[in-house]
């Protein structure tokens, strides 16, 4: 393998592997507030692409994205108001069944709406054709902007986590429900908001990816279990290790595609989550005492 | 007497499906058996998946691989061609055994492939195996990580299937041909055969009720009730409950395996769409529906649900329909849609009598 | 009967267990106390088997038991029951201590499945054997009775005929008397001396000093993972190191 190629599998690499990442961070956000994992996390991926791509005909594509992000973080909100927010003290199999249940009832409105077809937003600079040279080899300015959104959401939710006093209070469900209640925290809307921030950096990753990922109807499940892969390689709740690991999961993926047929690849992660479950199910880098103490 | 009571239900079910048979066949309304055929074997996986999910309270998203698994592998060696191996030691001694197949193709090629019923313990041993390696690790998951863990051994065989060809890729296999179970008795979707193959599916089906409901009555299932009521009780009093739920995964696997092997034969073929994971999702809602821990219930809605869902009645909302069922049970009825309802139809639980 | 070689068990930078040895006599009734936070439950799974002790030995009729799983340290012939009593909703309290005969029965997956004809002798077996308990323990009026749906004290007392019908050579109760009034805790007492009495060796922890003092042969203190005392009740009354311990925390939560 010449040095270009290694770069070309490098770059697809890391451009889908930000995806997971942002995929996994939607898991953590919600997780660490409620300690329940959001089946329907991949759908706000779908819905943020294709949404975009229908507004697109009425508006700017800036304006277009900025708007899908806005509607999807309302269904996250109706989400979490309508089927989780009153339901008290649910068992986890309860929870997994009800968000299955959602991001079936997501994936099938959207096949009503949108159809079989496979869409995409156009490049946001130049065409599919465009390139840049960045170390000897050609790269699409879209990997670039895929990229630098997804190091920009990471970098935003860490400075709202830590600086912010709504993120602290977040922090604070995500470390103790009990305390949080007794310190005043409203938690229930605290969940709200975690659906909401989830819903919302998915739609954005989304929308960005389109371009150089297409959109279709039944996206949500493959990256949700990619997500899902990336989450617990990294540890369940851990954020900054998602971006690691969700890195290594993109480039594991990309060049698995020089050894392996194209239709295999999802059964790469697949049975790299399936390995991981097995033999470290708290994750690559967390340790198994520091996996209760969870913090973004 | 405890036994009476647990075999009376059965009786009852017996009568009904003759009942159901004789007055189809009178009225005319003789295709309604075949939707009925096809529930029955759909409800065979749901069963088995009812004391997997409400017995010994683990959840699975991968049983429409493991139905897959039996349906495929049946219809792949039933009828691909494996002349090209008569040559091997494998194929000879098979072949000596008579587990083999030598037919004629229609421009008159030898064609050899394997007898239905090799290939049907061949693909149920594999689904046994598979269920036996992937449940070891697994089982020790809890909650979402097992959920997800099954889904994704169900999507790894989804793909599997779509992508290799001798699964025949996105069109499957088709052509698969009867298993004849005795001579005279074969599994098939010849017309002609209709009452015949409507009888071998509601067997099957009843035979899978009664061994269930025998488990879940015996020390085995005691066990297993109890891990669901605290895993940490059942473990201090010295129930091997790592052990007590893979056998419990096996089984179900074991059905599924059992339920695609023979659809796939009445079917005469097999598709991608048996493998996705809208199916095992939808088994996952009809045992839902049924209140978890009720075989009956699940049996009454796994019969219900397929059979409304074959007559097209749900239209282009089929997935969604059971996406909604799902979460409104979860939402409203967590113990099954029997609870809603006053006075015990069909008793919410399988006690052991008296 | 059960014996601890220094037994240590750390949580992250937590000492939970520190250094703890002792011996339980077989026959006798021991009792493990400590203030809130001093390890007992900890030290009480690390002998059950639910957690692994560190570094240590702890070894049960001369076997060693420490990394066994549950199940297997039960089938040794070693009961318990939980401060928080665990009895499996949705069976009835006879179901609850017919799954105590589970390792003294044999019918496997397939004899269930297949219903055989010796399973049938052995299910009667199992059911007889459990009425007699429930009858010895006098609850065997809420036989049918859901077993979570029964009073604390019933509860107690079916979660002992529970861990009793395993036929335990020794029988840890983890707080037997939590969350019972006086009287119900003096009736545990007399329980506890019967089951005594009928050969079994009981371990029990517990933070209720009256139960323990009137029915121990000996009695281990701990404080913040570490043993400070082990003696008969008497001693132990007028050990200062204990009395400042139970006097220190009674001021605090005063």
């Amino acid at each position: 393998m010449d040095l270009s190629l290694f770069l070309q599998y490098l770059f697809a690499g890391i451009t889908y592997g930000v995806i997971y990442a942002i995929v996994a961070i939607g898991f953590n956000i919600i997780y660490n507030t409620t300690g329940i994992i959001n089946f329907a996390q991949g759908e706000f991926l779908m819905l943020g692409g294709m949404i975009s791509i229908s507004l697109l005909q009425f508006m700017p594509l800036p304006l277009a994205i900025a708007a899908a992000v806005l509607i999807t973080m309302a269904v996250g909100a109706l989400i979490e108001m309508v089927f989780i927010r009153w339901i008290d003290n649910p068992s986890v199999l309860r929870m997994v069944i009800i968000t299955i249940g959602i991001s079936i009832l997501i994936r099938e409105a959207a096949l009503h709406i949108w159809g079989e077809s496979v869409r995409t937003l156009p490049y946001f600079i130049g065409s599919s054709v465009t390139a840049v040279t960045l170390f000897g080899t050609k790269i699409s300015p879209q990997v670039l902007i895929v990229i630098g959104t997804c190091a920009i959401i990471v970098l935003f939710l860490s400075a709202f986590f830590r600086f912010t006093s709504l993120g602290r209070e977040m922090r604070a469900c995500a470390a103790n429900r009990r305390a949080a209640t007794l310190c005043g925290i409203n938690v229930k809307n605290m969940v709200t908001l975690s659906f909401i921030l989830s819903a919302g950096i998915g739609a954005l990753a989304g929308a960005v990816m389109s371009p150089i990922t297409y959109s279709q109807y039944d996206n949500g499940t493959g990256l949700a279990i990619k997500g899902f892969t990336v989450a617990i390689l990294g540890g369940l709740g851990n954020s900054l290790a998602a971006v690691a690991a969700g890195l290594l999961l993109g480039i594991i993926e990309a060049f698995s595609i020089s050894i392996l047929p194209l239709a295999f690849q999802d059964a790469v992660a697949i049975a790299i989550l399936l390995f991981i479950l097995f033999v470290r199910p708290h994750g690559l880098f967390g340790s198994r005492e520091a996996a209760r103490l969870k913090e973004f | 007497m405890n036994q009476a009571r647990r075999y009376l239900p059965l009786a009852g079910v017996l009568a009904v499906v003759i009942g159901a048979q004789i007055l189809a066949s009178a009225t005319g309304k003789a295709f309604y058996l075949t939707q009925l055929t096809m529930a029955a074997y759909y409800c065979l996986l749901i069963i088995g998946l009812c004391v997997l999910m409400g017995y010994a309270g683990q959840i699975s998203i991968g049983h429409a691989g493991f139905f897959a698994i039996g349906g495929y592998l049946s219809s792949a060696l039933t009828s691909h061609d494996f002349s090209a191996h008569a040559g091997t030691l494998f194929m000879r001694t098979l072949d000596r055994a008579g587990l083999l197949l030598h037919h004629q193709s229609l421009y008159g090629e030898s064609l050899l492939s394997f007898q239905p019923w090799l290939a049907f313990a061949i693909a149920v041993a594999v689904a046994i195996l598979i269920a036996f390696l992937l449940g070891i690790p697994v089982l020790k998951l809890k909650g979402h990580y097992l959920a997800m863990a099954t889904l994704g051994f169900g999507i790894i065989i989804y793909r599997i299937v779509l992508a290799a060809e001798f699964f025949g890729e996105a069109d499957g296999i088709s052509e698969v041909p009867p298993f004849i179970l005795l001579p005279g008795l074969s599994v098939s979707g010849d017309f002609a055969a209709r009452v015949q193959n409507y009888y071998i599916a509601w067997g099957l089906l009843l035979a899978g009720m009664l061994l269930l409901l025998n488990l879940i009555n015996s020390r085995t299932g005691r066990a297993l009730r109890a891990i669901h009521g605290s895993e940490e009780a059942a473990e201090a009093i010295g129930v091997n409950t790592a052990r007590a739920k893979l056998y419990t995964f096996v089984l179900s696997a074991a059905f599924a395996a059992v339920a695609g092997s023979f659809l796939a034969h009445f079917n005469g073929g097999i598709g991608p769409s048996e493998a996705s994971v809208m199916k095992s999702v939808r088994y996952v809602a009809i045992v839902a529906v049924g209140g978890m821990a009720n075989l009956w219930g699940a049996m009454a809605m796994g019969i219900l649900l397929n059979f409304m869902s074959l007559r097209g009645m749900f239209g282009s909302y089929d997935d969604a329909v059971f996406g909604a069922i799902l979460i409104l049970i979860m939402l409203f009825a967590p113990q099954g849609i029997l609870s809603l309802f006053p006075g015990k139809v069909f008793g919410t639980r399988t006690r052991a009598g008296k | 009967m059960l014996e601890l070689h220094t037994v240590h068990k750390y949580f992250g930078g937590l000492h939970a267990v520190d250094g703890i040895s002792f011996s339980v006599p077989q026959g006798a009734i021991k009792a493990v106390i400590g203030p809130n936070g001093a390890g007992k439950t900890t030290l009480f799974n690390l002998i059950a088997g639910v957690l692994g002790p560190t570094t240590g030995r702890i070894t049960f009729k001369g076997r060693q038991i420490q990394g066994l799983k549950p199940h297997r340290i039960a089938a040794l012939g070693m009961s318990r029951t939980f401060q928080n009593i665990k009895l499996c909703h949705g069976m009835t309290a006879l179901e609850n201590v017919m799954l105590g005969r589970h390792i003294r029965s044999r019918a496997g997956f397939l004899a269930g499945m297949l219903n055989l004809p010796f399973t049938w002798q052995e299910e009667k077996a199992i059911r007889r054997r459990a009425m007699e308990l429930l009858e010895l323990l006098e609850i065997a009026e809420f036989a049918d009775s859901e077993a979570t749906s029964l009073a604390f004290g019933q509860q107690r007392a079916v979660e002992m005929a529970r861990a009793l019908a395993t036929e335990p050579e020794l029988l840890l109760l983890d707080e037997p008397a939590a969350g019972l009034n006086i009287y119900e805790t003096a009736e545990v007492a007399r329980l506890i001396t019967r089951i005594r009495d009928m050969g079994i060796t009981v371990l029990l922890v517990e933070h209720d000093m009256s139960l323990v003092m009137d029915i121990s042969d000996e009695i281990v203190v701990l404080s913040f993972g570490a043993k400070i005392a082990e003696d008969r009740p008497e001693a132990i009354q007028k050990n200062q190191e204990v009395i400042r311990i139970y006097l220190g925390e009674a001021e605090e939560t005063a």
